[in-house]
């Protein structure tokens, strides 16, 4: 993976790129090791994943459009000429 | 609220309130998904349309091997593509183009923040923060690269599961992974800059 050739630390700047693949569980483990090293002792990448983390949840919380009474009423008449139909 | 399953049954059955109810439940987010596929709303209008007259045929045949929720985007997304009005093979992502998540001056040469991002995630949870928070999510939805809100709008706010978005779009995890990443990363960042206004 992206840095398992060296031994240093995980810079702030690649474990921005990894908050995705952790949240998705695609991490290797030792890179997913690493990244939870990283995020133990850095505050800003740590407070970086919390912001992703409230981002999706405002996401998931996003309402669609609400539908128009005349546009159910002709959905449920075109429903209907079918049943009959 | 009733869920899905069930009404499928009483839809199966020839219920015409499972349908006005499936209608209400749903058009609002296919209509959304749509405008992503589709260049106006008109069109969007027209494919959503046509995937209410799909499932009006089709409900017979609906198995319950994926959820409702995922037939019913995958016929929308199936439906736009045939529109005609605008090619809509999926390109490729490509892995390799720069689209950081975080914009390189941000960082010092040697990748440690230079700016790090001013805290807010603690007071997100307060009720009106929260509030605000998706009202601005809202806004920005629709300012995201056409690949990148269809992944978007399926995993985060629709709540579809990785394989579902793959299979809908035909792409793979590791491409559904990168659009993720680029969406929500996208997101933050407006986030930050709105915040950065006040």
């Amino acid at each position: 993976m992206l840095f398992r050739r060296r031994r240093r630390d995980l810079v702030c700047q690649l474990a921005v790129e990894l908050i995705t693949d952790y949240l998705e569980g695609a991490l290797l483990p030792d890179d997913r090791a690493r990244l939870e090293v990283h995020l133990a002792v850095c505050p800003h990448c740590a407070e970086y994943l919390a912001q992703i983390r409230a981002t999706i949840a405002a996401a998931g919380s996003v309402d669609a459009e609400a539908l128009a009474p005349d546009v159910r009423d002709e959905l449920v008449g075109l429903y209907r000429r079918w049943q009959q139909g | 609220m009733e869920a899905d399953a069930e009404l499928v049954v009483r839809l199966q059955a020839g219920d015409e309130t499972a349908f006005a109810e499936l209608v209400e439940r749903y058009h609002g987010p296919l209509l959304r998904l749509a405008r992503a596929f589709v260049p106006s709303r008109a069109v969007a209008e027209e494919v959503v349309q046509d995937v209410w007259l799909g499932v009006v045929r089709g409900i017979e045949r609906f198995e319950g091997r994926s959820s409702l929720k995922t037939w019913l985007f995958r016929i929308m997304v199936n439906r736009a593509r045939s529109t005609g009005v605008r090619e809509h093979r999926e390109t490729p992502v490509d892995l390799t183009a720069a689209e950081p998540a975080v914009a390189s001056g941000r960082f010092t040469s040697g990748g440690q923040w230079a700016r790090p991002p001013a805290p807010w995630a603690d007071g997100a949870e307060d009720r009106i923060e929260a509030k605000a928070l998706v009202g601005h999510i809202a806004a920005f939805l629709g300012t995201l690269p056409e690949a990148q809100r269809r992944v978007v709008l399926m995993r985060d706010v629709e709540g579809l599961a990785p394989a579902e978005v793959c299979a809908i779009l035909d792409i793979t995890e590791a491409n559904q992974r990168v659009l993720l990443h680029r969406g929500r990363s996208r997101l933050r960042c407006l986030l930050e800059a709105e915040r950065g206004k006040s």
